[in-house]
């Protein structure tokens, strides 16, 4: 039996984090991963923040296999066959520090993970972690794994086991998933020149652009689509939480045909050829979804703490952070020499006064809005596409008369009071 | 763009698929007595789970590891683990 500081479960943006932190503070670090290397099953759209990479890896910028910095982004609003879009691009996002960047998870975390290794932890890949071990007394002394002989000892567990965290739920952190609480987002990488990519959304060099998408993207369920530029391909995908999947019958590679076959999409992909398809869960629930982040001799970061920020497509940036955080508690604990319930219980206060917590109290009511609120996924994306196609239309009605139009077309479909109830409940969510 | 089938698009993807499943039907009388809506069978995005006159067939060989079906199933009747360490899914992009 081996015996480490601290086993961390999970070689994802969290998990990483905190290894790096706490092997370059001199303690041993073993980083357990189911897959071949960090990175071979993980998944996202694909935006990285520079913060709080480039304060854990100040080579970030220098060195991580990046695809293009965004310069810009849109909100495309569908209905059938329109788009009402918004953006912003600005050239402050063209400067160093980027803003954000878009990456390819599979490139990415493994060059994480060879900064991490480089650091002095041991990353074990292919060996997955059956179950956490106990103490008598049930404070967690450290995890069983499927290889022979493989029961590991650690002063603490740190799980980064992603969205479906088998170990938080089994160490009684949390209750199982409801089916509003995830999304899921399934994806394809869509391989064209970087030629075609820069004339099509209008950048150059390694420039690059995000469009979220909304309405008809997801055929009114509660969810989003997204167009990524990478540098020889985009990244195309759609979510919904499976709540709605399952309600409405729908198959998640059936909804993003759907959506790639959108007038406004298509001619953005056209000519492309998938190189991969994809799929992923996305924690949506919520601060109010969190679970309980530590017990006696563990601590929960990232996605398997349910800390995604959805409105605003943030969470391997909070997975990091929640790993500076841990990597905190850890040191704070090593000094105490005590990994007790109550030591550790520091790194819960870490979060809450963190930007984690903060944006996540924000929108604390995001997610039972949007399911009592469907209208923002399917009526006004319809009305709004309606009211500009109306004024937008030149012929012999005049402006008034078409004013008049839109009114009464809203107000056939849903009555003014809740309409305005409806948007009144949505600043408040969002405000 | 030229449009791909799923059976198509998983052509694209690396498996190493173990010998045996790591999702399984708990109970089958629950699909075949109680669950009218089969929502296993097209909430996952790769179609594991397909509905064969009185029961599911899993085909957890082209399994992409997402943890979907778990959730979706409303009597908590899928059994679900992640596959062995070196086996299932693994991605080229990510």
């Amino acid at each position: 039996m081996e015996r480490f500081d601290v086993i961390v479960v999970g070689a994802g943006p969290a998990g990483l984090a905190a290894a790096y932190i706490l092997a370059r503070a001199g303690l041993s670090v073993v980083v357990i991963e189911r897959g071949d290397f960090p990175g071979a099953k993980n998944v996202m759209g694909g935006v990285m923040y520079n913060w709080p990479i480039s304060e854990i890896l100040p080579e970030f910028a220098r060195e991580a296999p990046l695809e293009r910095h965004v310069i810009e982004q849109r909100a495309w609003i569908l209905s059938a066959d329109a788009a009402f879009t918004v953006g912003h691009r600005s050239m402050g996002f063209d400067r160093e520090p980027r803003n954000a960047c878009t990456v390819l998870r599979s490139r990415f975390d493994k060059w994480m993970g060879q900064k991490v290794r480089a650091a002095g932890a041991l990353i074990v890949p292919e060996t997955l972690v059956e179950t956490v071990l106990r103490a008598d007394d049930g404070r967690v002394i450290g995890v069983r794994t499927s290889r022979a002989e493989g029961d590991l000892h650690a002063d603490v567990v740190i799980a980064a086991d992603g969205v479906n965290s088998v170990l938080a739920q089994e160490a009684g952190l949390r209750r199982r998933h409801r089916p509003e609480q995830l999304a899921t987002a399934v994806k394809e990488i869509i391989a064209l020149p970087a030629s075609t990519i820069e004339a099509r959304f209008g950048v150059t060099g390694s420039q690059g652009v995000t469009i979220e998408l909304f309405g008809d993207a997801t055929m009114g369920m509660v969810g989003t689509g997204f167009i990524y530029t990478n540098r020889e391909s985009v990244s195309v995908g759609v979510g919904a939480t499976i709540r709605d999947l399952n309600d409405r019958g729908i198959n998640p590679n059936d909804l993003l045909e759907h959506l790639k076959a959108h007038p406004a999409v298509a001619p953005l992909l056209e000519g492309g050829e998938t190189r991969e398809y994809l799929a992923h869960l996305i924690p949506e629930g919520g601060l109010r979804a969190m679970p309980k982040l530590s017990t006696a001799g563990m601590l929960v970061v990232g996605d398997a703490a349910m800390m995604v920020n959805s409105l605003h497509r943030e969470g391997a940036n909070l997975a990091m952070h929640s790993g500076q955080l841990a990597a905190q508690a850890v040191l704070r604990a090593r000094e105490r020499r005590d990994f007790g319930a109550k030591t550790l219980a520091c790194y819960d206060r870490l979060v809450r006064r963190s930007i984690i917590y903060r944006d996540l109290h924000k929108y604390r009511s995001l997610t039972s809005f949007m399911e009592q609120h469907r209208e923002f996924f399917d009526l006004y994306p319809d009305l709004l596409n309606y009211a500009a196609s109306q004024m937008l239309t030149v012929g012999g009605v005049s402006k008034r008369r078409r004013q008049r139009a839109i009114f009464a077309e809203a107000r056939r479909r849903r009555s003014l009071w809740h309409m305005a109830r409806d948007f009144f409940r949505f600043w408040r969510t969002i405000g | 763009m030229k449009k791909l089938s799923l059976e198509e698009k998983l052509f694209l993807v690396s498996f190493r698929p173990d010998r045996e499943s790591h999702l399984w039907i708990k109970d089958p009388r629950v699909c075949l007595e109680k669950c009218t809506a089969k929502w296993c069978t097209f909430t996952c995005p790769v179609r594991t789970y397909r509905w064969d006159e009185d029961h599911i067939t899993v085909f957890f060989e082209g399994c992409v590891e997402c943890g979907t079906c778990r959730i979706s199933c409303e009597f908590d009747n899928i059994g679900w683990r992640y596959p062995r360490g070196g086996f299932g899914v693994t991605f080229k992009y990510g």
